[in-house]
């Protein structure tokens, strides 16, 4: 085994500011605004080409947090987040492995999200949504599973951008991951899925369906190992200012005079979360 | 060795039901019932058997997917064909790029290992269907001009036990490089060389030149002189820098006793005095210099913005011409000083009537059909779609207009807006930074060539563009995009290289590719000289002109010092760029292109950019007149859900929908609105997430005014662009605007006139509203000339058009006002005065299709500017005191449609009175449907009237109504009920073209 100091394992550190990696590179790219979020939620984010991961693996070390962020990784070609994924297990298997097997936290969004399962981290797989058409709106999403990425949250509605996020998963693995009952490490909720569509404000507001894209089981977001990894097709780094909601504008002109709209959007909790994690 | 490996997917795949629907309401003699469509890569390597499978492997998703290596026979379900759509030899194959490096990463093979791979989708049908039907769907499936169809039946393939094991390479005759071109010809020819081209060794002329007798005799002088005859190049490299394209001589030329011309008077004219009169409020940084016109945004940043056309590649593959024109326009952005950040996309597109399926060829022998309005909108709604998603640039903004004019050639507008920091870091001796808008290439640098390489795809675009098309047109004009390449240049080049002071100058590689990009570039120092040999290909056997002028897209020219060439390179490498020295700058005062080590092109910059002759163009303005319409008996409720269905004014939020408009996290006024989703006339985004301004942009087009006058509709354009931002929170104090000139047959007189007049317009109402003109662009070749279904010629050239997009810096994006109304009970006023002004209105336009004649009236709606510039004041005073809860811009469809939006986007009534509506309108007809401008609908919340009044008690403004709780709309006019809609109703109309779409 190498020998690594590794920062973050150290007590005395614990007061520096949680770290997230924020990987980019071949058509990644929500990572500005991906970063702009974790940084807005307290912590540290940097972002880091994978070709540079590749060349200086041992800079994992540092980080706590690894966040895949959305886009259109090498423009879909042979298939959402499966290109990327290779690159990721053609080169730095391994090091992902050690990462996953720390006290951790990774997410990824949407492109991020189509990525961990195509490295198979996470569950089942994303495909066409069911009208085959690219589509960007808002969702309601009822939390099912337990995750340190979404204490403290029952409902939240966040907007989709997305060609391919239909969820699909075969039964027998669904039954395993949507099981109730004490997890391995003594958690009470082991469901692996994070959250389901839902028809909640933004669906009445807008009269819409509640599953945008077909996914099965209404699945929008799952989780893995213990729920420190999740994997969403939504984006919470598009809602993280109040302003972002549709439903702002209507908010505003309905506003007792003298009150003033929060400025935070629902979103930023997701992030809060996870640097929250690494400060407790 | 040649392998095939099928990818199948193993779920109800979601794609399939769609093209059910769209081949079972094709023409066919029979129905289909299944398909399946499956991913085939063709592998030509020497990869082992295991090698294959392990590929395989990593090209499946094995949750969805299945694969099979050079079997599909027993694959799949029973069918009786199978139609192969894979691409001609030659074109860029994104995926299979991709799938390609995919493999050399997982073996750890060397970038120029032996692997080729040819990608295309299989289409596996059955049904009861005939052989002809197959063909039909097929034809539905592709286009001819860059991709190839193979159709054949279950009893074939069983015979061949499967497809066909065939690599499309590219198989480029063996040619002499260079040709020289004698100009020792008659006139006759020399006009012949100008219009079809050089002529190959072949017999076969390479296409249009767009050179004329004037153009080639100077070009012929010029040779006579230096003793000898041009090459090939020489005059391929002058036709392609003189092309109306690049040099926008209509714009330049004299014309009647116009000295200096329309740009120069007008356009330029306009901005200048208006930057003088702003004094140190100016707040144009660069503007008609660069590739995008550059503003400030904040002490800190500019925002730039350019819009583009992609008119003639968009008529002949509307989905490549569509992506290649918003890729590119991106690349106006990074191409902007030394490099802006794409932060937004706009589109707006005028197509032919959806509806309108007649054909048209280009050709007498009818064997170059034209694509129909309907397949040309699918295609070039795709193209924007992946074309600005893939790059991850939200477009927040966009309009679609259509009349049956634009179905020879439709106009494709895509614009993008950019930002920079003002400043760049310090670096070596300059320690404030250079100023990121300066650059300027040095005698001595390197010619840095980044991203794609180089095809036959693309050539003589720029040239193709300034003729009408005909049966001449080329099909190499087309163009491949691939927003990857492109997404990781621009990632490599303005989020990394441009802070470390790497280069000194860059600029996109659009019209002409590199022949035009250097020849710019050589400018800044004074000559250059290249190994056109260094230029990176994507096949062998390219031709030197060929190489030289290509258009391939995804490309940036950049100047590096020798010095910083290393890190530069290393810097690309590493973000997965290819970077390439094709040459050095030079002060020599000449442009220099050798091959393998001979000159091939030695002509003076002076000649090659200035050699052009000037000419005086002349113009004869006439007229137009045309009969008003009969409206006593047109029912006006009829009429107003029937405004309501049209499509120039019914939402497209199909359209909205299928682009991200939120990647980035700027959005602020988003492109659907309220809970009825209506499409927002202005959009507002925040492009730094630190700063609490905001971007505000908008358009103003009205294709049909100027069947009247051109004067009032560039007029109407640009206040409209203008009314609209301000309406969702822009300021006239920091508002800028940007020309888009679509016209037709430029060269006829009475075009010219309109022309004048147009431009005349934009110098008026830039100057009286203090708007400087940024940017602009021109296309003025909007002409089709061809054959109809029976062989009879055809000619169709589009309405002159002006485009007038607008950007504004917003100082507080929580100020932003969205256009649908709110809440019960405000109340409604109307802002501005309505005149008796429907010529060429949307109602009039009705009424006319109606009866079949072009009655469409005269009183196209006219600009008084004084009055509106009150208006606009008031209004941002307003909206600045937050006392409007809604705020919307009246433009097509007038006071009815604008109620029946602000409704339907609320899903809120409405009670309206007409009555004492300030202006001159007469009758029932104007006050409901004219579109006279400087208007704005806005509805206030009862405790804010008080102050609201006191404030608008200058303008002209009435009180028309409130907000109701009945959920309909109700217009009242002398106390009697005009119209009364339920809202429900009117939503699903407002929708119902959309909902056709989905």
């Amino acid at each position: 085994m190498k020998k690594i100091k590794i920062k973050s394992y150290n007590p005395t550190l614990k007061i520096k500011k949680p770290k997230a990696i924020v990987l980019s590179g071949y058509g990644l790219n929500c990572e500005e605004e991906t970063k702009f979020a974790f940084e807005y939620a307290g912590g540290k984010a940097d972002i880091i080409h994978i070709n540079e991961l590749i060349a200086r693996p041992k800079i994992l070390f540092d980080y706590d947090i690894m966040a895949f962020p959305g886009g259109f990784s090498f423009g879909d070609d042979t298939g959402s987040g499966k290109a990327y994924a290779n690159k990721m297990r053609n080169h730095l298997s391994k090091e992902l492995e050690e990462f996953l097997s720390r006290d951790t936290l990774v997410i990824g969004i949407c492109n991020g999200f189509q990525i961990l399962t195509s490295l198979g981290i996470l569950p089942g797989a994303l495909t066409y949504n069911k009208n085959a058409k690219y589509i960007d709106r808002w969702v309601d999403l009822k939390v099912i599973g337990r995750s340190p990425w979404l204490t403290g949250i029952k409902n939240i509605s966040l907007p989709i951008a997305h060609g391919e996020g239909r969820y699909i998963i075969d039964n027998g693995k669904y039954k395993k991951m949507s099981a109730k009952g004490r997890s391995t490490s003594g958690g009470k909720n082991s469901n692996q899925v994070a959250f389901i569509y839902t028809k909640g404000d933004i669906c009445k507001y807008q009269n819409l369906e509640k599953n945008p894209n077909g996914a099965m089981h209404d699945i929008g977001g799952v989780l893995g190992y213990n729920g420190r990894v999740l994997g969403m097709m939504p984006h919470p780094e598009r809602a993280m200012f109040y302003h972002h909601s549709p439903l702002w504008p209507q908010t505003k002109a309905s506003l007792v005079r003298g009150k003033q709209i929060k400025k935070e959007g629902v979103g930023l909790q997701i992030f809060k979360n996870a640097i929250n994690y690494f400060k407790k | 060795m040649i392998s095939r490996i099928y990818v199948i997917p193993k779920i109800k795949d979601s794609r399939e039901r769609l093209f059910l629907k769209s081949w079972n309401s094709l023409d066919i003699s029979g129905k289909v019932k299944f398909v399946k469509i499956v991913d085939s890569y063709l592998l030509d390597s020497s990869l082992s058997s295991d090698q294959i499978l392990k590929s395989a492997e990593i090209l499946t998703n094995p949750i969805i997917e299945k694969f099979s290596i050079n079997k599909i026979l027993n694959e799949v379900a029973k069918f009786n064909y199978i139609i192969e759509i894979g691409f001609l030899p030659g074109v860029t194959d994104n995926v299979g790029n991709t799938a390609r490096e995919t493999i050399l990463d997982l073996f750890h093979l060397r970038k120029d290992s032996n692997l080729k791979i040819y990608t295309s989708k299989i289409f596996i049908i059955s049904g009861s269907i005939k052989l002809k039907d197959v063909q039909k769907i097929a034809l539905s499936l592709y286009n001819p001009l860059i991709e190839r169809a193979y159709i054949t039946d279950v009893k074939e393939i069983t015979k061949m036990r499967g497809l066909p094991q065939k690599a499309p390479e590219v198989i480029l005759e063996k040619r002499t490089p260079v040709l020289f071109v004698s100009l020792n010809v008659s006139d006759e020819e020399l006009k012949k060389i100008g219009r079809e081209g050089v002529m190959d060794e072949n017999g076969v002329r390479r296409g249009p030149l767009a050179l004329d007798l004037e153009s080639m005799k100077v070009i012929q002088e010029y040779f006579k002189k230096l003793g000898r005859n041009p090459k090939d190049i020489e005059i391929e490299s002058l036709a392609q820098t003189w092309s109306e394209h690049c040099k926008h001589t209509i714009f330049a030329n004299q014309i009647d006793d116009i000295k200096d011309g329309l740009y120069k008077t007008y356009i330029k004219g306009a901005t200048n005095l208006i930057r003088k009169q702003k004094g140190y409020k100016d707040f144009c940084v660069s503007v008609f210099s660069d590739n995008s016109g550059g503003i400030i945004f904040d002490n800190d940043y500019l925002i730039t913005h350019k819009v583009e056309t992609h008119n003639s590649p968009s008529a002949l593959d509307p989905f490549g011409g569509a992506i290649t024109g918003i890729v590119g326009v991106n690349r106006d952005t990074i191409g902007f000083g030394l490099g802006a950040k794409p932060v937004a996309n706009i589109y707006g597109f005028c197509f032919g009537n959806v509806e309108n399926d007649k054909a048209l060829y280009r050709d007498k022998e009818k064997k170059q059909k034209m694509f129909p309005p309907k397949r040309i909108m699918d295609g070039v709604i795709k193209g924007v779609n992946v074309g600005g998603n893939c790059s991850g640039i939200p477009t927040v903004s966009g309009f679609v207009k259509y009349d049956d004019r634009f179905r020879g050639k439709p106009l494709i507008f895509v614009g993008t807006v950019g930002i920079i920091p003002r400043n760049l870091p310090p670096s070596g001796e300059d320690k404030l930074g250079k100023l990121s808008h300066e650059k300027s290439a040095e005698a001595g640098d390197y010619i840095v060539v980044v991203g794609g390489r180089v095809g036959a795809d693309g050539i003589h675009g720029a040239t193709f563009s300034s003729v009408t098309m005909d049966s001449t047109s080329p099909a190499t004009a087309v163009q491949i995009g691939d927003p990857i390449t492109q997404k990781k240049l621009s990632d490599a080049i303005v989020k990394e290289a441009r802070g470390m002071d790497l280069y000194n100058s860059i600029t996109d590689n659009g019209a002409g590719g590199i022949s035009c990009s250097i020849a710019e570039m050589a400018k800044e120092c004074g000559g250059a000289v290249v190994d056109l040999e260094k230029v990176p290909l994507k096949y062998s056997g390219l031709q030197p002109w060929q190489i030289w002028i290509s258009e391939s897209q995804e490309r940036m020219t950049l100047s590096v010092p020798k010095k910083k060439w290393t890190l530069w390179n290393r810097l690309m490498e590493s973000h997965g760029v290819e970077a390439t020295v094709v040459g050095e700058f030079t002060d020599s005062g000449r442009c220099v292109v050798k091959y393998e080590n001979k000159t091939i092109m030695d002509i003076d910059l002076e000649f090659l950019h200035n050699g052009l002759p000037k000419r005086r163009l002349e113009s004869e303005s006439i007229v137009y007149t045309f009969l008003k319409p009969k409206t006593e008996k047109v029912s006006k409720s009829e009429i107003f859900e029937e405004l309501l269905k049209n499509k120039n004014i019914n939402g497209y939020s199909f359209i909205s929908k299928q682009y991200d408009h939120e990647v980035q996290a700027s959005s602020v006024l988003k492109p659907l609105s309220g809970r009825g989703q209506i499409n927002t006339d202005a959009q507002v985004f925040r492009p730094l997430l630190s700063s609490e301004k905001g971007v505000v942009l908008s358009t103003g087009i009205y294709p049909s005014y100027g069947d009247i006058s051109a004067y009032h509709m560039s007029a109407c354009a640009i206040d409209t662009a203008i009314r609209n931002a301000i309406s969702a929170g822009g300021t006239l104090s920091h508002l800028a605007i940007l020309d888009n000139f679509c016209w037709c047959s430029s060269y006829n007189k009475n075009r010219l006139a309109q022309l004048v007049e147009s431009v005349k317009a934009c110098y008026d109402y830039a100057v009286g509203y203090g708007t400087p003109l940024i940017s602009g662009k021109d296309s003025m070749f909007n002409d089709f000339k061809g054959y109809d279904e029976k062989g009879n010629p055809v000619a169709i050239s589009i309405p002159p058009t002006l485009l007038i997009s607008a950007i504004g810096v917003m100082k507080d994006i929580k100020k932003t006002i969205s256009p649908e109304f709110k809440n019960i009970g405000d109340s409604i006023y109307l802002l501005g005065e309505t005149h008796d002004e429907l010529g060429a209105s949307e109602y009039y336009k009705i009424l006319a299709e109606k009866n079949k004649n072009n009655a469409i009236g005269n009183n196209v709606p006219k600009v008084d500017l004084e009055k509106n510039i009150e208006t606009y004041l008031t209004l941002e005073e307003v909206i600045e005191k937050e006392l409007v809860n809604s705020s919307l811009s009246l433009t097509s469809g007038g006071l009815a449609i604008a109620l029946a939006k602000a409704s339907i986007g609320g899903m809120l009534g409405c009670d309206i009175s007409l009555d004492k509506i300030p202006g001159t309108s007469s009758s029932i007809d104007s006050l409901l449907f004219s579109e006279s401008q400087g208007r704005i609908l806005v509805s206030v919340s009862p405790k804010n009237i008080n102050k609201f009044e006191k404030i608008i008690k200058d303008i002209h403004f009435k009180k028309i109504g409130n907000v109701s709780k009945d959920n309909k709309i109700t217009i009242k006019y002398n106390n009697k009920k005009v119209i009364e809609k339920n809202i429900k109703r009117m939503f699903d109309i407002y929708h119902s073209f959309s909902n056709k779409m989905e």
